[in-house]
Parts: C-alpha cells; sequence; structure tokens
C-alpha cells in the first residue's frame, strides 16, 4: 500500500474535514534545523522523530548551521514547512534571520515555524516578524505536528 | 507560478525553480512533465550521472561530499540526489544525507537534493530519474545519486547511472558476500573507503583479485582507493570516473544506457499507474486461484493493447 502521508496527517488531526489533494502521492516535506551556536539537539531531533512517525518527510541538516545555510537548503529541497530550534536565547535574532534569507532566495511563502526556550514576551514579537508558531517546553508532539500538517497544507493549496 | 516561469528558472539554473520543478514532477504534476519535455536534450546527453552505493556506514555520504569537493575544484557544476528509504509502515523518512555536504551549501553551484523511497513498488528509476534530468537541464554537468545499497535500490541505481561506484570500508565482509549476485557484477568502479583503516589494504587486493576483468580501460584500476573525510584518493578516483564517461560517450555505451534507463522508467510508470486498476479487477473477480486470475487479466490486457 502506498501512504498518502499529506493525506494521512490530515485525517489523524483533522478528520472531519474531507481533504481533496490534487497532488496524489505528496506526503509533507519539511526541514527540521538548528540555527546558531548550541549543540543540544535533542529536541529537534525528538520532533524529527515524531513527524516522521506521523508520515512526514523530514530533511534534517544538523547543529551549528547559519541562517542563509538553513534557508538554502529550504529553497532547493522546496520544503513545505521549516521547523527552527533554538536553544541558545538566540531565537530574536536568529529566527527573523532566516524568514529574511529565505525572502533573498524567492523563498518566503515556505512557512516557518519555532521552538525552543522561548520566553513569553519573545513569542509575539516573533510571531509579528513573520513565524507561523512558536512552541516551547510543555507542548505536546500532537499540538506541534497538527501545526505542522496545517503549515503543509496550506503551501500545498498555494501551488 | 506559471510553468513556463518555472521551466526559465530551470534553464539559467535558479534554485528555487529546480526546487518547485523537482517536487511539481515528484507529485506527477501534468506541469512538471510539460517542464521536462522542453529540456535541452543537450545538456541532458552530456551531463555525467554518477552513482554511489554500498552498504550503510561504507562512508558514501562523505564520499559524495569529497566528490563535490573535487568536482567544484574542476568548475564542474554539480548536481547531488541522497536517497534515504520510506518507512514502510507510515510512509515518513528523515533524510540526513545533507549533514555531511553542508560545506556546500551557499555555493551556487551544487544543488543538494533528498529523495525519499516512498515504497512506491516503482523502485529509483521512476522516480529519480527525471530529477536527474531536471538538474541536467539545470546546468549540472555532474549528477551524483547516492543510495543505500540494500535491495533493489542498488541495481535501480546501476540502471540509472552512467557510472556505478560500489563503495565498501573493511569490516564489512558479510555485506560483501550478501552482495556477490547483485551490485557487484554491475558496478564499474569499487571504492575501498576508510582504505587507511586496519583491514583496508586487505580488502582492496581480495576485490583486485575477484574483479581483475576488464572494464574496457587499462590504464584506471577498477578498484580504488580512498579515505574521504580527509580527501585522500579522491581526485585519483575522479580521474577515473572522468576517464571512464568520456570513454563510454565515445564507444556508444553511454547512449545505450541512457536508453534502458529510460524504458526502464516508463515501464515502471506505466506498471505503478495500471496497479490500482489491477487491484480493482482483482478484488472484484470472482477466481479464487491467484495464477489463473492473473493470467486472466494479462490475457485482457493484451487483447485491450492489440
Amino acid at each position: 500500500m502506498i501512504w498518502d502521508g499529506l493525506e494521512r496527517c490530515a485525517v489523524l488531526f483533522f478528520p472531519e474535514k474531507e481533504v481533496i489533494v490534487e497532488n496524489d502521492k505528496q506526503p509533507c516535506r519539511v526541514l527540521i534545523a538548528k540555527p546558531g551556536l548550541d549543540g543540544h539537539d535533542r529536541g529537534a531531533k525528538f520532533i524529527a522523530r515524531a513527524l516522521r512517525d506521523a508520515g512526514f518527510e523530514v530533511i534534517y541538516t544538523g547543529i551549528r548551521r547559519t541562517p542563509d545555510e538553513i534557508a538554502a537548503a529550504a529553497v532547493q529541497e522546496d520544503v513545505a514547512a521549516v521547523g527552527l530550534s533554538s536553544l541558545s536565547g538566540g531565537h530574536l535574532r536568529l529566527f527573523p534571520a532566516v524568514l529574511e534569507s529565505l525572502r533573498e532566495r524567492g523563498g518566503e511563502d515556505i512557512p516557518v515555524l519555532g521552538g525552543g526556550i522561548i520566553p513569553e514576551e519573545d513569542k509575539k514579537v516573533l510571531l509579528d516578524s513573520g513565524l507561523a508558531a512558536i512552541f516551547g517546553p510543555g507542548d505536546s508532539a500532537e499540538k506541534i505536528i497538527a501545526s505542522f500538517t496545517a503549515a503543509c497544507m496550506q503551501y500545498h493549496t498555494d501551488h | 507560478m506559471d510553468y513556463r516561469k518555472i521551466l526559465e528558472g530551470v534553464v539559467s539554473g535558479e534554485a528555487r525553480a529546480v526546487g518547485r520543478a523537482i517536487s511539481l514532477v515528484e507529485s506527477n504534476h501534468p506541469e512538471g512533465v510539460e517542464i521536462l519535455a522542453a529540456l535541452d536534450s543537450r545538456r541532458v546527453d552530456n551531463c555525467l550521472v554518477v552513482g554511489i552505493t554500498g552498504p550503510p556506514g561504507a562512508g558514501k555520504s562523505t564520499l559524495t561530499g569529497a566528490l563535490v569537493a573535487e568536482l567544484r575544484r574542476r568548475q564542474k557544476r554539480v548536481g547531488v540526489i541522497g536517497v534515504d528509504p520510506s518507512s514502510p509502515l507510515t510512509g515518513g523518512a528523515v533524510l540526513g544525507d545533507r549533514i555531511r555536504m553542508m560545506d556546500h551549501s551557499l555555493d551556487p553551484m551544487v544543488f543538494v537534493r533528498s529523495m525519499a523511497t516512498r515504497g512506491q513498488l516503482g523502485g529509483l528509476c521512476a522516480s529519480a530519474g527525471a530529477v536527474i534530468r531536471l538538474m541536467a537541464g539545470a546546468g549540472c554537468e555532474v549528477v551524483l545519486v547516492e543510495t543505500v545499497g540494500v535491495g533493489q535500490s542498488e541495481m535501480d541505481v546501476a540502471t540509472l547511472a552512467d557510472c556505478t561506484l560500489l563503495v565498501l570500508a573493511p569490516g564489512f565482509g558479510d555485506d560483501i558476500q550478501a552482495m556477490k549476485a547483485g551490485v557487484l557484477e554491475v558496478a564499474d568502479f569499487f571504492v575501498i573507503n576508510k582504505a587507511d583503516l586496519a583491514g583496508g589494504e586487505a580488502l582492496a587486493m581480495q576485490m583486485e583479485q575477484v574483479f581483475r576483468t576488464d572494464h574496457g580501460m587499462a590504464e584506471v584500476s577498477r578498484v580504488m582507493r580512498t579515505t574521504a573525510n580527509a580527501g585522500e584518493g579522491v581526485a585519483q578516483l575522479l580521474d577515473g570516473v572522468e576517464l571512464y564517461g568520456e570513454r563510454i560517450a565515445a564507444n556508444g555505451e553511454k547512449l545505450k544506457r541512457r536508453k534502458a534507463s529510460m524504458e526502464m522508467e516508463s515501464l515502471e510508470l506505466a506498471v505503478e499507474q495500471l496497479r490500482p486498476h489491477l487491484l480493482g479487477a482483482i478484488r472484484s473477480s470472482s477466481e479464487g486461484e491467484p495464477r489463473r486470475l492473473a493470467a486472466g487479466l494479462v490475457q485482457e490486457v493484451l487483447r485491450a493493447m492489440e
């Protein structure tokens, strides 16, 4: 049997919706990346595995990447969403820098989600700067996967 | 985005356009077919497709990264396709080949794309063949296709590629045994990676013993030694591969391989599209014996084709 990842995600998280996928057999492709210098990748890897188990194709670029490297990879891979993880406190600088670099490469339509140790007052700043969602400790994997699913479906609808 | 605009971007090698075009093709979008049909066939013909396969942990990704570095030193535009398996249970995949190639992530002359096998029975040819042509159409002079050498994918990559490298490392004795009847027969080069480790030289000599067979090039050894993470032996390997590429282009072998690869791609796509119809017919049939049922179905299809 061929799993339609997108449809499967949609069924898991939007069971009430009739999902019409124009391009059948198109799983959600997402990029999980760690910008900046902290090497704590447990969270990023946990999310990568959780997304994989939910039927996503997850491209993981490893630790200590620059915003430009992440944006370049996202554009080449044409992912439907980018997930950034930062535990270093550099999120206010690093996350918007990824958005900026995506814009320069014509990938401003790729939604970017962020997670890590992010103070409440910074969340609004990041969301205002164009991040699609911000997660922190205590947010369930289900909630995060649902956000990725929604972001991917939006991207697929727009293209 | 209009497909003509994407096509324009592909021809001029814009990363965003190439990325979109690959997605269109991967999802069987009709516009993807339009783009494929409009590609510059000279670019596609002249491109050298190198398949890289071998057991997990032999150093394929690292060697691919080292080859990219050497190709860039030679001013070549490079495409890389990293194939990783999809989970047969959920369809999900973690694609990690990029990690070993991040040195080139900001080089506009290097385009890397990760692909999941997506559990298609169609195999690698149906999915990766078109991606190779898109990269070639975008100006890549060399496309490296890296795939883990387990099961069918290793034979698929040999069908897809103009030149296939089998990457081995010391300590993989059992894997070599297991692959004897597979890719060992079709690989053009045997790369003994991690050649600096204990047992590396012994493995290389063993392979030289077994594969003394001529691949039409007396001046280039069929067995190569590399230490990919230090870049050692990579230039010599690439010399051999490039020479081999020129040789098969000149003697018509490359054309023959490309033709076989395109035939395989057509066959896989056709079978893939027939599958749901066949399954429907099987489910609605009253015949209980699978062999009789299958023979009846094939008869019906053949009659319809006449």
